[in-house]
């Protein structure tokens, strides 16, 4: 890989980052239960980019493995909490 | 050339995840949150395995990564509905600029699911 595709990646993991640190202050901060859901829905799928990237960066095909499985199980999680809140009575958000 | 086409792949995808952050980051509403965060945040998580696919250049790579593009596609859209879907019942305020709302009709916010009734007062199920 040459140089400046390097920094490129760099960059790309840096703006990542900044993506997470976003979602991490939705989670903190968000109004409803619903926010937070979906701020960590947002947060497991920025988690299994910014490991896509990394195996670009350091050549290692079996870490796109770990986004694959990441990225699954981040929306799988989504929908079982959205099947419980949907079910649930107002007031206990 | 095959490098410049996955520079181009991982700043394109790196910026939708970035306008992904900062859209959960800004919106004012909930569901105006969901739209940015759900459509940037798939296509940028799908442009970055395809960098990676390309960049790595192996059979086995390029496979998993289609695989993962697939299902996020897939999944993204069916968790921002069912999660859309479980806010409005819950009672989640929408934004005082948002000026249509369609789903009030026949399923009004609040409380546990009830059957509605169709447009003629007959039953939808």
């Amino acid at each position: 890989m040459s140089t400046w595709l390097q920094v490129i990646t760099q960059g790309a993991l840096g703006a990542i980052s900044i993506a997470m640190l976003f979602s991490l202050h939705r989670l903190v901060r968000g109004p409803s239960l619903t926010d937070r859901v979906v701020a960590l829905d947002l947060f497991s799928l920025q988690t299994a980019a910014v490991i896509t990237v990394y195996a670009l960066w350091v050549g290692q095909p079996e870490l796109v493995d770990v986004a694959l499985v990441l990225a699954v199980i981040g929306s799988m999680g989504t929908i079982v909490i959205a099947r419980y809140l949907y079910s649930a009575r107002r007031g206990q958000r | 050339m095959k490098e410049i086409l996955t520079a181009i792949l991982l700043v394109t995808g790196a910026l939708l995840m970035l306008l992904a952050g900062l859209g959960l980051f800004r919106m004012p509403d909930l569901f105006l949150r969901l739209q940015a965060a759900a459509k940037a945040s798939s296509l940028g998580v799908g442009l970055l395995m395809g960098a990676a696919a390309l960049g790595l250049g192996d059979v086995s790579v390029v496979a998993r990564a289609a695989l993962g593009v697939a299902f996020v596609f897939v999944m993204t859209p069916v968790a921002t509905l069912l999660i859309a879907q479980a806010a409005f019942r819950a009672g989640i305020p929408l934004w005082e600029k948002t000026h249509q709302n369609d789903l009030e009709e026949h399923h009004p916010a609040g409380g546990p699911y009830e059957p509605s009734l169709g447009p003629d007062g007959e039953d939808w199920e």
